[in-house]
């Protein structure tokens, strides 16, 4: 054990995700010895990040203001959304150019192991969207594996009462991995490939 | 034995801080290859290594961490077989720590199950008497070995199972002190994972029982041919759906599925129960007789020998006529044997196209047969004449 301040910095480095005991303990020792500029950057890129950047309030994107650039873009169309499961997922399908609606992130995928379940995740948000949006199609993007199947399939469920059409990505995706490993034209056949559920 | 079915052969062998080798290469000629040397030189770890590309793990231990050289972080196995008139090189990297990586000709396969089926081997060990007096999940793996040299694309299947499974079992378990309150949440999540499960478990229970199907004649006219004075053996499938009543009328994957759909619904609050799933393949039983008693308990040691024997050479010429003649491995086996078992075995050695096997002494190999003997001492192999 270090002293005080010392010691409260390795612990709150010990909790970030990746980080062990040991790892804190070093990151703590190299902002110590670093340059004092160094680490004045490194406290504003912090609070900044926590100021500035937060969740799209309809989507659950990560955005910069109340809404995030896509909700908040008028040639977006108000009658589709697209399910993914992380913000990433988002910057991949843009990056294909297929879709012109909005987004909905889940958050995660369903997955018990991990302690996940429907409600760790923004399906009442999703619900609460398709009650009053005038949305007539919804995709379900989340990942090519077992969680994301169980998810789709869940959500599927869950949307067939309301009478909209839900489509699922086009298989040819990479099996078994993530959404956004899969290179632009692949993921963009898929997405034009879509197919009812 | 059909024309038209390639053979496979190993011709290269290198391991690479593999057991007690820290870098071994072996050439190999066709025919029956002698591995000779006392207990703890080396000489079932060559095999082990051949067996694990055939199945992905060693016939000897469950983890890989033993494979590995002590002090050292990862270990190769490569070779180089020929199948038919083409020549393939696969190899496989053990890590600590971190995945497996294979590759086939030198390119990366994304998963390590893609190499089943470059080179498929039957392995006769003395743990096999396991598979006879073990529990039904030591004759679950011997199907699955057999299944998966014959249909790679199984692995995966059984992968995605036991995923689901795992899933499945997790969310039974939180779903025990929650179930009073959110009964219907917990059965809108369950049954998004019952759909998963039963569509790959249809698909392996459908597999296993045209496996079982097809091995059983095999096995069974082998174990008459070696033990003509015993009960006849007889093989079936005791899936778990029949054990819940909910038995499939055939085999067919619609019977199956819906079998399974309405065992998973009787079982229901007993699952709950107990926080675990209690239907499906990983409860599947090969069931073994001899006349009318089962072979665990009540066969001799001699009786069970044989039929462990039976199950090995069955499963060879099943892999021989449907998808290419295996390499044959006897681990240390010779010496278990009585003498009618030896001529038997002897005989099939003579046919095999590729066949290893290791001894402590030569006189524990059948030596009127062997192409090649190779010595080992102390991790040292030197080829010599008889
Ligand atoms: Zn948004």
């Amino acid at each position: 054990m270090y002293e005080g301040v010392i010691q409260d910095l390795i612990d709150e480095l010990g909790r970030l995700p990746g980080v062990g005991p040991k790892g804190a303990q070093r990151i703590a020792f190299y902002i110590l010895a670093a340059d004092p500029q160094d680490v004045q950057r490194l406290t504003d890129a912090l609070r900044i990040v926590k100021e500035k950047v937060r969740f799209c309030s309809i989507c659950g994107n990560v955005s910069q203001e109340e809404l995030c650039l896509i909700c908040s873009d008028p040639k977006r169309l108000l009658t589709m959304i697209c399910v993914v499961e992380e913000s990433k997922d988002v910057v991949a399908i843009e990056r294909t150019r297929e879709f012109k609606g909005r987004y909905h992130v889940l958050g995660g995928a369903i997955s018990p192991i991990d302690g996940i379940g429907p409600d760790d995740l923004r399906i009442r948000e999703l619900l609460a969207r398709l009650a009053d949006d005038g949305i007539t199609e919804v995709i379900l993007a989340t990942d090519p594996n077992l969680e994301g199947e169980a998810t789709a399939t869940y959500l599927a469920r869950m949307i067939a009462p309301l009478g909209i059409a839900v489509s699922r990505l086009a298989s040819g995706l990479p099996v078994g991995g993530d959404l956004e490993y899969a290179d632009e034209v692949t993921l963009g056949r898929a997405f034009e490939g879509r197919r009812l559920v | 034995m059909d024309e038209a079915v390639p053979h496979l052969q190993v011709r290269q062998l290198t391991l690479q801080n593999f057991r007690n080798y820290d870098d071994l290469h072996l050439t190999f000629p066709g025919g029956v290859i002698a591995i000779v040397g006392s207990n703890g030189q080396g000489k079932t770890n060559i095999v082990e290594a051949i067996g694990y590309l055939s199945t992905l793990h060693s016939h000897r231990v469950a983890s890989d961490i033993p494979l590995i050289r002590h002090d050292h972080t990862s270990a190769v196995i490569a070779a180089e077989v020929i199948r038919g008139d083409r020549a393939l090189m696969v190899d496989i990297q053990l890590n600590t720590g971190r995945a497996n990586q294979a590759r086939i000709n030198k390119v990366a396969v994304p998963r390590t199950r893609e190499i089943l089926g470059v080179l498929t081997a039957i392995t006769f060990a003395p743990e096999d008497l396991a598979i006879v007096r073990g529990d039904p999940s030591e004759r679950r793996a011997f199907l699955n070995d057999i299944a998966t040299q014959q249909f790679p694309r199984l692995s995966g299947v059984m992968a995605d199972y036991d995923r689901v499974l795992k899933q499945r079992n997790a969310l039974l378990k939180s779903a025990g002190g929650a179930r009073r309150s959110n009964l219907e949440a917990v059965s809108a999540t369950l049954s998004v994972w019952d759909e998963q499960l039963v569509e790959f478990g249809t698909e392996l229970m459908c597999a296993r029982n045209e496996l079982i199907v097809n091995l059983a004649p095999l096995v069974v006219s082998t174990y008459a041919e070696i033990a003509p004075h015993s009960e006849p053996l007889s093989l079936s499938y005791d899936d778990s759906l029949s054990r819940s009543e909910e038995r499939p009328v055939t085999y067919d994957p619609d019977a199956v599925r819906k079998a399974f759909l309405q065992a998973l619904d009787t079982k229901r609050q007993q699952e709950l129960d107990r926080g675990i799933t209690l239907v499906g393949p990983h409860r599947d039983e090969l069931r073994l007789t001899l006349g009318r008693a089962p072979v665990k308990g009540y066969a001799s040691h001699g009786e069970s020998w044989s039929v462990a024997l039976a199950l090995r050479l069955g499963s060879y010429d099943l892999l021989a006529r449907e998808r290419a003649t295996p390499v044959l491995i006897l681990d240390d086996v010779f010496a278990e044997l009585d003498t009618r078992r030896r001529r038997h075995l002897a005989e099939r050695v003579a046919d095999a196209p590729q066949a290893f096997i290791t001894a402590a002494v030569d006189e524990d190999v059948p030596v009127d047969l062997v192409g090649c003997w190779l010595e080992v001492d102390k991790a040292e192999v030197t080829q010599r004449d008889r």
